[in-house]
């Protein structure tokens, strides 16, 4: 990975890309925003399975990995990496290995901060 | 019995339990009728009054708003691979986490939400709007409960995306399996 100022320009342009085609999807559909990350979840499955989102993480860094496609991307990361070394029977055993840091992080945050804090706005 | 949605739902409420009037017959239909006709015409006075959504406007605030939160995670990774020593590879699930606790923060505070209102898909599209959804439905059923508030609520919005997330990955992964291995 090139680590100088251009992998900044680069997150910069392709993750805001995402999330331009994103709102283009939302406005052009009027479906909800919860149907428009599923879409882009299901893209980036698809475009793993492909074999074109790593080199788009090679490109474009944290432009990549932040949005929701790269869930996609990771599922089928662990899935296929743990398919690897036990068959088969991997692609279930693995499918949230990589994810599990975004899910566990999630879920324990919010946990707390719907314990301490209280419902503004 | 002048509001046409009542008398449709009473009829047939009458024909379930067996005491169907054949006098309210041809009546019922006419009036699902009419209120078919009026759910149409008051349809296409939504259609006509609906304000156009500013299409290049919002486009432009949510690669603005996007951009800059990847951009933020860029920092975040950079940070993780020069001074906590990660790999570039493995640098990206810490990275995630940290803009996952930010993002909770910071819809904890009620800043998050507010934001969104301007970012639209900018700030719903990046994982901190995973996260987001699942900390503001936590947050706003904790009344009901630890267990069913909090604990029941909390996948309502997040749900979908892991379960098409999982499906999806489940398929694309079987697929390219079976093509590599056989």
């Amino acid at each position: 990975m090139a680590w100088n100022w251009t992998t900044f320009l680069w997150a910069f342009v392709v993750g805001g890309g995402i999330c331009a085609v994103g709102q283009i999807l939302l406005d052009i559909t009027k479906l909800t925003p919860g149907h428009i990350t599923v879409m882009l979840v299901i893209a980036g499955a698809v475009l793993d399975g492909l074999g074109l989102y790593d080199p788009l993480i090679r490109f474009a860094g944290a432009g990549a990995t932040v949005p929701i496609t790269s869930f996609g991307n990771s599922l089928v990361h662990g899935a296929l990496a743990e398919a690897d070394q036990h068959g088969l029977i991997g692609i279930i055993t693995g499918i949230f290995e990589v994810t599990s840091a975004g899910i566990s992080a999630a879920i324990v945050f919010a946990f707390l901060a719907a314990a301490i804090a209280r419902p503004r706005g | 019995m002048e509001w046409p949605g009542c008398t449709v739902y009473h009829t047939s409420n009458l024909d379930t339990l067996g005491v169907a009037s054949r006098e309210e017959g041809w009546w019922d239909m006419a009036t699902k009728a009419k209120a078919v006709d009026a759910r149409a015409t008051y349809q296409q006075l939504v259609d006509k009054h609906r304000p156009a959504r500013p299409l290049l406007m919002n486009t432009v605030r949510a690669f603005l708003v996007g951009g800059c939160i990847c951009l933020i995670g860029q920092f975040v990774q950079m940070f993780f691979i020069k001074v906590a020593g990660f790999s570039p590879k493995d640098a990206g699930n810490p990275t995630v986490a940290v803009m996952i606790f930010a993002s909770v923060l910071f819809t904890a505070l009620g800043v998050y939400d507010k934001f969104a209102q301007w970012a639209g898909a900018g700030s719903a599209v990046p994982v901190t709007g995973f996260a987001n959804t699942m900390a503001s439905a936590a947050l706003e059923h904790r009344t009901e409960g630890w267990v069913s508030g909090i604990g029941g609520n909390m996948f309502k919005l997040a749900g979908p995306v892991i379960v098409y997330g999982v499906v999806s990955a489940f398929f694309v992964s079987l697929v390219r399996y079976l093509v590599i291995h056989l």
